[in-house]
């Protein structure tokens, strides 16, 4: 098989979420001839969307939405204190606000088929896998095939929520992160499973809205977070009304004849068989690429045998020199839109545009959208501590309350900031953790700070903007080393 | 503030002959008095029996017959500045004008063959030669100047003083200097008064920002955030009436009763450091002396080493009829005991547009008369950005009117004013009617009634505001002024609370760190916030010349705001870079919700010398505000296109 001179495009991407999307607009905007190649495939529930991928459909901006119905439902409560007239309690209809956030997310899928045809960008609604290292075989709904070529491959397919097969009843009566957004109707009483950020999120949120919510997980919240800061999260949660089963597992779902779902599961602590009714069970034990419909082996491509992710290096390019995969596909790679996107872009770049500049992974910040938020960026504490030893690392903390909480008469109890530091002089910022209102806002500024090389003594020298919960940060002043009360009283 | 209007003047300036020697015998006073010393006043040498002399021999003469010499000329600024630390020091000294003795020439020549000093100052301590104008200022910062004198047995130096340091003024700077400064041991006084307003608000200890400043106003700010926040959770499905009053008396109280506990909370917090806190009014009466008077009239005398002046500002007045007997300002706002009804502002001053905006966001009808610009000294650009979203919600503006008369229709609570007003180009004049007027036209500084030149402190006699050195020390060397009332600084609590600090490390803790008034960040809360960082496009135009800045901007549309559907293309980000400094970023502002947080960390990135090579390879948080900083990439000079259409 030959193919030089046979490929229909110097770009072929993929998969059309934010980092295929990415990297495709960027290489057309070079000058590229370029497809992306995008499929939904529907969710066991029979949930589909459309182009943009999991951060517009089923990720960050849906999510986010609720998580914002969700605070509204705090600000409504915080209102009479501050002097409105509102009738408590005030109920929430879930169907209005699924269809105005459904209607925002379909608005956004049409503004990605408009960027790309602005873009000149080819765009297939296929399901794609390899035929060969240049080739790929698009399926139609219907059935109908096309064959693509292209000098160059980008996959960026993502992942999809995870179901525990192995659970009776778990594909047939539970949902995912993939149909929660595109409920019509209340889920009702919830049970969660897992500790992801993903579970918790949704527990939150659901809670918010005031819905009976129970988080079940088997371990630890937020695996890969710092772990103070997790259990943090869930305390705040706890107050506000979810309800923890930790130390549990599920084993059965059972659909009883009323419509609701018995689950059953055993407490790994006492080792003892608990059962509950719930209107809906949500799986969010975590997400598995999207690679096993790709026949990446018709290509050559290597996967990591137990993560099922594509082996990438630091060029994104997989084993095959000019197929790359970018996003959560791409093995060891944070699974964040903002990365995704700007690895598609510099991939795009120095294939088309002559750069060399390649995707700095350290520092990302992120933030998790849980009914406290929490911001952080750089090293937890205990990877600093792996790190660079105890002795080394030198903490900065407090608990703090948000002026506005105040007159509220809001509980602030795990609103808490912490900063990782080296300890010897002028003590460099390892990692920062903020918890609280606007966590994603607080943290972005000081994420360019630590990518700057700030240190502690250069945080400190920074004047506040009074009165933020952003300045706090720049009052850290008490170590953990030092034992004393790191809570913060009164102004100054 | 403890500071503002006193009832009357009670000590009035002595003549600056008498400001020097004389402690305050006779004073009523419970306050210790340090031993007086004899008085003795500068007189010009040259006297008689000098003529007989040869230069060499008058001069030696004088040095040795002398504890304390200055060679002077009467011309001489740098002299004017020593005399002037021995007058604060209460130590006497001989002095010699060289420029009006006789034999001018032979003695200056006689000068630089003793001592080799060629210029003047020339200042001895017991015949020993201290030096010219920096030494002596350094011994004196030292204690090296001070030991001798003692070492001398001087009589002008008391022995001791009631407290290391007198803070005058209870407010974020004041407080936090003496906090910092108690960690240390030291014996610190707190003299704190607050003069009520004409309308007659008082209010406890904290100063402005506590009482009538950030503290109240960005909780009325977030009454008026509710407001929205209730209409937009309309859209995101909470079942909420249609209309939502609201209730000003509820919310004065619940802010007051806040206030409330951080005035108590301050008392606790100065005894719990052992710091002495006096209600009562600050004023200079000699060197390092000051008067203490408390609401009952009673007086009190005490000493300190050093001092700080922190009195910061109150609001102004229009000096036009009616102005004072029925307007109110925003130190009456915040805790007044009825709704303000049909409010109209004057001035544009951030303090207007921030009442202006929470009034309005409550209910309110309100206007805001503008003589000229919106908020001068910040970036023009957002500020007609602000004016102009404030104006699309409701507030109505009357640009280029000065009010010049102010009547009562009716009194009551609120009552109806009539206010005439006069266009600042011609004479046309305009009448309306308004239940409440509010003045936020700028504030003065609260230092020409502390008996300032009873001591020597230089004030700006324009401004009232007191130029101080790089480390916040006044021309008088014992004297520090913080906070507001510095000249040339910012006006701003963590600015004052970091240079309160700083100074008390400073003084007591032998630190060199020097609080730094460059890059400091800002916001202002008008209902779209307003976060700076930076120079202003303008400042960075005339530092840097228009070709030297790229500007990069861009409007956003909070993910938070689509589903309401509102407010798209407002929120706007924008920074200024130095093209010839590596796109150095010299300039951050950002015009959307939550602007205070936003700006914070990029505040401390600008600090860190900050390039848009690290903007642009900043992964962004998403979906927040803030990322759109990662993303910049239209610059103002290309003239593209900056509205948003979607995301990503």
């Amino acid at each position: 098989w030959e193919w030089a001179g046979r490929q229909d495009y110097n770009l072929l991407v993929i998969g059309g979420g934010s980092g295929g999307l990415a990297c495709a607009k960027e290489a057309a905007q070079l000058g590229m001839k370029v497809a992306v190649v995008d499929y939904v495939e529907p969710s066991p529930r029979g949930t589909r969307w459309g182009l943009g991928g999991t951060c517009v459909n089923v990720g960050c901006i849906p999510k986010k939405l609720i998580h914002q119905a969700a605070l509204l439902g705090g600000m409504i409560r915080d209102a009479p204190h501050y002097g409105w007239d509102v009738a408590q309690p005030v109920l929430h209809d879930w169907r209005k606000m699924a269809e105005a956030v459904q209607n925002y997310v379909k608005s956004l899928n049409w503004g990605h088929r408009v960027q790309l045809q602005d873009r000149k960008v080819k765009y297939f609604n296929i399901k794609a896998s390899f035929v060969n290292e240049h080739t790929i075989c698009g399926v139609t709904k219907g059935g109908k095939e096309t064959l693509l070529s292209a000098e160059h491959i980008v996959i960026a397919t993502g992942g999809r929520p995870r179901y525990p097969t192995h659970i009776e009843g778990a594909l047939e009566y539970g949902i995912t992160s993939d149909d929660i957004f595109w409920l019509k109707e209340s889920p009702g009483k919830t049970l969660v499973v897992g500790a992801s950020y993903v579970a918790l999120e949704c527990a939150g949120f659901l809670t918010g809205l005031g819905l009976d919510t129970t988080v079940m997980m088997r371990s630890i919240p937020l695996r890969g977070f710092d772990q103070q800061m997790s259990s943090l999260v869930t305390a705040y949660m706890a107050s506000q009304g979810t309800r923890f089963l930790k130390h549990c597992t599920p084993s059965r779902v059972q659909k009883l004849p009323d419509g609701q779902l018995q689950v059953t599961w055993e407490d790994l602590t006492s080792g003892k068989e608990n059962m509950g009714t719930f209107s809906t069970v949500l799986w969010a034990i975590g997400r598995i690429p999207e690679t096993r419909s790709l026949n990446l082996e018709n290509a050559g491509i290597n996967t990591n045998p137990n993560s099922q992710k594509i082996l990438v290096d630091a060029q994104e390019a997989t084993s095959v020199p000019h197929i790359y995969a970018i996003g959560d596909v791409a093995e060891g790679r944070p699974e964040l839109t903002p990365t995704a996107i700007m690895a598609g872009k510099l991939l795009a770049r120095r294939l088309y545009g002559q750069s060399l500049d390649v995707m700095d992974y350290s520092n990302v910040p992120t933030t998790v959208f849980t009914p406290l938020e929490y911001g952080c960026v750089g090293l937890s504490e205990e990877e600093a501590m792996a790190r660079h030893g105890e002795e080394h690392v030198e903490v900065y903390h407090a608990y703090y309350k948000p002026l506005e909480f105040t007159v509220a008469e809001r509980d602030a109890s795990q609103c808490y900031i912490k900063m990782v530091c080296l300890r010897k002089p002028p003590q460099l910022v390892l990692g920062l953790h903020f918890l609280g209102p606007n966590a994603g806002e607080v943290t972005q500024g000081f994420a360019l700070g630590i990518k700057c090389g700030a240190s502690y003594e250069q945080v400190m020298r920074t004047v506040g903007i009074h009165p933020t919960c952003a300045e706090e940060v720049a009052k850290l002043r008490i170590s953990k080393r030092s034992g004393l009360d790191p809570t913060v009283t009164g102004c100054g | 503030m403890g500071c503002g209007k006193s009832k009357e003047r009670r000590a009035a300036a002595r003549p600056q002959s008498e400001a020097h020697g004389r402690g305050g015998r006779g004073r009523d006073s419970s306050a210790k008095v340090h031993p007086p010393s004899p008085p003795l006043p500068e007189h010009p040498a040259g006297s008689t029996n000098a003529r007989v002399l040869d230069p060499r021999a008058r001069l030696r003469a004088c040095i040795d017959s002398h504890p304390v010499v200055i060679l002077s000329k009467s011309t001489c600024e740098r002299c004017a500045e020593v005399k002037k630390l021995f007058k604060s020091m209460c130590v006497p000294y001989f002095l010699l004008e060289l420029d009006q003795a006789e034999d001018a020439g032979g003695l200056e020549r006689a000068l630089s063959e003793l001592t080799s000093e060629t210029d003047v100052p020339v200042v001895f301590v017991k015949r020993r030669k201290i030096g010219g104008h920096g030494p002596t200022l350094k011994a004196y910062q030292e204690g090296t100047l001070q030991k001798l004198l003692k070492m001398n047995g001087s009589e002008g130096l008391p022995e001791s003083y009631d407290y290391d340091l007198i803070i005058v003024g209870g407010g974020s700077g004041g407080l936090a200097a003496a906090k910092e400064a108690a960690k240390y041991d030291k014996k610190i006084l707190v003299l704190d008064f607050v003069t009520p307003t004409p309308h007659g608000t008082r209010w406890g200890l904290g100063g402005t920002c506590v009482n009538v400043g950030c503290i109240p106003k960005k909780l009325m700010h977030q009454a008026a955030l509710l407001g929205q926040a209730v209409q937009d959770s309309r859209n995101y499905g909470w079942k909420i009436e249609e209309t939502v009053k609201h209730d000003w008396d509820k919310m004065t109280e619940a802010v007051q009763n806040y206030i409330g506990s951080l005035n108590w909370g301050y008392r606790v917090a100065l005894r719990e450091r052992k710091v002495t806190y006096e209600n009562a009014y600050g004023q200079f009466v000699g060197p390092h002396r000051i008067k203490a008077t408390n609401n009952k009239g009673k007086e009190k005398i005490y000493t300190a080493e050093k001092f700080l002046i922190a009195t910061g500002e109150r609001p102004r007045y229009l000096g036009i009829p009616g102005d004072k007997e029925f307007c109110i300002s925003s130190d009456d706002l915040f805790s007044l005991p009825y709704c303000p009804g049909k409010t109209l502002v004057v001035g544009a001053s951030y303090v207007a547009l921030e009442c202006a905006g929470f009034l309005a966001g409550i209910g309110l009808d309100v206007t805001v008369m503008v003589r000229s610009i919106l908020l001068r000294g910040f970036d023009q650009d957002m500020a007609n950005k602000i004016g102009e979203h404030m104006e699309e919600h409701g507030v109505k503006f009357i640009k280029q009117f000065i009010p010049i008369k102010v009547e009562q229709i009716e009194a009551g609570t609120p009552g109806r004013l009539r206010v005439v007003a006069q266009s600042t180009s011609g004479g046309e004049t305009i009448e309306g009617e308004y239940n409440t007027v509010l003045l936020a036209i700028g504030r003065d500084a609260c230092t020409r009634k502390l008996g300032l030149e009873t001591v020597g402190v230089k004030i700006n006699d324009k401004t009232g505001k007191i130029p101080v050195t790089d480390e916040e020390q006044t021309n008088v060397p014992y004297i520090y002024a913080i906070g507001d009332i510095l000249e040339g600084k910012l006006e701003l609590t963590p600015v004052a609370i970091q240079a309160g600090r700083l100074l008390a490390q400073r003084l007591y803790a032998g630190s060199n760190i020097k609080c730094d008034y460059e890059n400091v960040p800002t916001t202002v809360f008008t209902p779209l916030e307003y976060g700076a960082c930076g120079l202003s496009e303008e400042k960075a135009v005339e530092k840097f010349g228009e070709e030297n800045i790229e500007v990069y901007h861009s409007y956003f549309w909070p993910l938070e705001w689509t589903i309401p559907s509102r407010d798209n293309n407002k929120c706007y980000a924008k920074i200024i870079c130095n093209i010839k400094d590596n796109e150095r970023v010299v300039g951050f502002h950002v015009l959307g919700p939550n602007a205070g947080e936003v700006t914070q960390g990029f505040a401390a990135a600008l600090k860190c010398g900050l390039t848009k090579m690290q903007l642009d390879s900043t992964i962004g948080i998403h979906p927040v505000c803030a990322e759109v900083f990662t993303t910049l990439s239209v610059t103002k000079r290309s003239g593209g296109s900056i509205l948003q259409a979607g995301c990503g």
